[in-house]
């Protein structure tokens, strides 16, 4: 056992580090550094550049697409992406209906979707939670009536994260009313364009349109669509869940967030001495970086059990409730650091405004992410949640 | 000791809380910010005129009711309890405190048009490079003739778009830091030369940046006093916020009550669970503290310097503390709805956020506790 990197992985790192410097878009370097929300074509050029390499989907099986890399190279390629700020892939094809696809759906499905998802060609939403069940998924009401060699959908989703870009949406709906709970809902792709699908923005504290309403009414769904077997779409929601939470442990990002927390502190005055200096803020500084590492080596330990076949399990409900607890702290201590300049509200760029948002560049949008980022404790399956699962997953109890 | 309020602060309470529960629900006030001004003048007008009760902590012989800080601090708890977009804090705590200890000819000027609601004040202390140090400043007011010439830039002037006078720390002599030389003027707001970049802040105030270039002002402008004065000023902003904070708790609080009591998850309301019910009950034991934290900072706004800025920054820096534990609780017991703009509970937690750090944050202000009392 050792932590040493062989000289395959140097040179690999080295090649990734190359790599990002010649094709990480530079529009999109700019648009980060104001501050800038970024539109549908922003994330997708990172995304098909990286689809163009062969580098898009790290951990999918090779057969369909994925790029065979050790644990210890993906490992170095979300270290490499993060150091870089390149933005997050939109995970929803990617991280979440593309494994659900290549594990569980048929050689139809895999064919039609899983190459579209790669090229960025279909831009997905999730279709889960409903208002009336959130942390109670499985209470979720959408209803699917066979008719014919379709499915009628009528519901309604929330929380569906850029519906409004998306062309297609991986749904959870019930299609068996008297089964119990779990035993009673099925998997369905459904082409968003579709008649009686209705997307309402909501929008967030820190004023983004993130997240949607979604209607379905009387939405007519191919039964081709539905993946796996009727009435087993928990289990491919399940898997999904554990997936999704191991990317959000988020350890790389958090590193680049401290990165750029100390750059604060070292810009920012306290008295005669960069805010650094204080004795308060650069102990909770150390505390951020004490609880990033052992949540990299808890995600380290996890990863070696998946090389070693053991897929994500319970346990990956503890990266998900450190991760995001980091996340949040790294928000707040922004927010503290950037002193009177986190009150003003900066709107963005509208259509020909170019003025210059107030404070330093790194403080505008301190608030903001602040207010945005309570949401990781609560998506994902709530920390609550995440807690029941450790307790009953994991302890027995 | 007595902690009961006179019949007539429970009068104040009770008039201004039924004027505010008419006046100013969650859609009227979602409106109010969409007006240009970001606010609705006739609220303010209203509470001078119909209510007469901006006099509430001025003297009589200005025309006042006789309160003082126990009186703001009623006030700001009842404007928290709505999140009032209203420039009570800095035009009658801050504005009316500096007048109350002005020289007589402005007092006797500007109190009773503050009364009145003619005037609207702002604070224009802070600078980019200050954070919390009131005395970290470098804008300038030289002596020229019988007046001054004020040049230099202040951030983030809560207030300072509706306002009609600023009232602005400048530096007469000394070095950048120098508590020597720091010294209080009231100038009429549209003097030539004072440039303003206005913005809406994160917790739906509005707010400019200032830059004052080679502003001359008359000099009957000063208020003498220097910075001990401006200190207390600012102790007694922070203890009035303290009240606010009171107000806001108290509403995250009751909002979540409500919240847990109505949302049913796995067949039953989740205030049922018990960790959601310890977790109400942390709540309620921070909100507590809030109360006894602005009461105690209150009642010692009148002790000696020394002994009043001690009390001050550990009031301020507990309630920073509760209130960020209770926002965040309040947001995460809610869910997903917590975080968008349409329920009233976010709106809550973004002015509980910005209470936090306003005149100092926990750190600032355990540090200046340490300075003060725990010398080796």
């Amino acid at each position: 056992m050792h932590l040493d990197f062989s000289p395959e992985d140097l040179a690999f790192q080295q090649e990734v580090r190359t790599f990002i410097a010649e094709n990480y878009p530079a529009e999109l370097r700019g648009k980060q550094d104001e501050g800038d929300e970024l539109s549908k074509e922003d994330f997708l050029s990172w995304h098909k550049v990286l689809a163009k390499k062969g580098w898009v989907a790290p951990a999918w099986p090779v057969e369909y697409g994925g790029t065979g890399w050790t644990a210890t190279q993906r490992y170095i390629w979300s270290e490499e992406t993060a150091r870089a700020d390149c933005i997050r892939l939109m995970p929803f094809g990617l991280s979440m209906v593309g494994p659900v696809i290549y594990t569980f759906g048929t050689a139809e499905q895999k064919a039609k979707y899983l190459p579209r998802i790669l090229s960025g060609e279909d831009w997905w939403c999730q279709g889960y939670s409903e208002p009336g069940s959130g942390s109670d998924l499985a209470s979720l009401r959408t209803k699917a009536v066979r008719d014919g060699d379709h499915y009628v959908v009528n519901g309604q989703k929330t929380w569906t994260t850029m519906a409004q870009h998306a062309d297609w949406g991986f749904f959870l709906v019930r299609t068996d009313p008297d089964a119990k709970q779990q035993e009673g809902i099925s998997f369905l792709l459904i082409d968003m364009k579709t008649p009686g699908i209705t997307v309402r923005p909501i929008i967030t504290l820190g004023g983004e349109h993130e997240v949607n309403e979604v209607w379905l009414e009387d939405v007519r769904v191919p039964v081709e669509n539905r993946v796996y077997e009727e009435n087993k779409g928990w289990t491919c929601a399940k898997f999904l869940l554990a997936h999704e939470r191991t990317g959000i442990a988020g350890v790389a990002a958090s590193k680049r967030g401290i990165e750029k927390v100390k750059t604060i502190a070292r810009a920012e005055m306290d008295g005669d001495k960069p805010l650094i200096a204080n004795a308060f803020f650069k102990r909770k500084i150390a505390e951020l970086e004490m609880d990033l590492t052992a949540l990299e080596f808890t995600e380290l330990r996890s990863l070696a059990g998946e090389s070693a076949g053991k897929g994500p399990g319970p346990e990956s409900s503890l990266l998900k409730i450190k991760g995001s607890e980091i996340q949040q702290r790294l928000t707040e201590l922004t927010l503290e650091a950037v002193g009177h300049y986190g009150a003003p509200y900066f709107r963005g760029f509208g259509d020909g405004d170019n003025e210059h948002p107030i404070g330093p560049d790194y403080a505008h949008r301190a608030a903001p992410t602040y207010f945005n980022t309570r949401k990781t404790t609560i998506y994902g399956g709530s920390n609550e949640i995440q807690r029941n699962i450790i307790a009953k997953m994991v302890l027995g109890l | 000791m007595d902690f009961s309020y006179t019949e007539t602060q429970d009068m104040l309470r009770d008039t201004l809380a039924r004027f505010l529960a008419d006046t100013y629900d969650f859609e009227t006030r979602k409106k109010m910010l969409l007006r240009p001004e970001g606010r609705d003048p006739g609220i303010w007008r209203a509470l001078a005129t119909e209510l007469g009760i901006l006099g509430a902590p001025f003297a009589e012989e200005h025309g006042g009711l006789g309160g003082g800080a126990l009186e703001n601090m009623i006030m700001m708890e009842e404007l928290g309890k709505v999140i009032a977009i209203e420039p009570y804090l800095q035009t009658v705590v801050i504005g009316g405190g500096a007048m109350k200890r002005a020289p007589a000819a402005m007092a006797d000027a500007v109190i009773p048009e503050i009364i009145a609601g003619n005037a609207v004040l702002a604070f224009a202390y802070a600078e980019p490079q200050g954070r919390y140090d009131l005395a970290n400043i470098r804008t300038t007011a030289k002596a020229d003739g019988a007046g001054y010439v004020l040049s230099g830039h202040k951030a983030v002037v809560y207030a300072a778009p509706w306002a009609t006078h600023l009232l602005v720390t400048a530096r007469t002599g000394g070095s950048v830091r120098e508590r020597d030389g720091v010294e209080l003027f009231l100038i009429d707001a549209s003097l030539p030369g004072i440039v303003r970049r206005d913005y809406p802040t994160v917790d739906g105030f509005q707010a400019s940046e200032i830059y004052f270039e080679n502003v001359a002002i008359p000099g009957d402008a000063h208020v003498p006093g220097g910075i001990d004065l401006i200190e207390l000023l600012a102790d007694e902003a922070t203890m009035a916020i303290c009240g606010e904070a009171c107000g806001v708790s108290r509403k995250l609080h009751e909002g979540t009550l409500d919240y847990i009591k109505q949302r049913k998850q796995f067949g039953q309301p989740i205030g049922k669970f018990q960790v959601l019910q310890h977790r109400m009950a942390d709540m309620f034991v921070e909100m507590e503290q809030i109360a006894s934290m602005a009461l105690m900072g209150t009642l010692k706004l009148d002790l000696p310097a020394a002994e009043r800025k001690a009390a001050v920054s550990l009031a301020k820096a507990k309630v920073a503390r509760s209130i960020n534990f209770v926002g965040q609780n309040a947001i995460q017991t809610h869910g997903g709805i917590g975080i968008t703009v349409e329920l009233a509970i976010g709106h809550y937690f973004k002015r509980g956020t910005m209470i936090e750090n306003q005149f100092g944050s926990a750190d600032f202000h355990l540090g200046r506790f340490e300075d003060l009392t725990l010398a080796a």
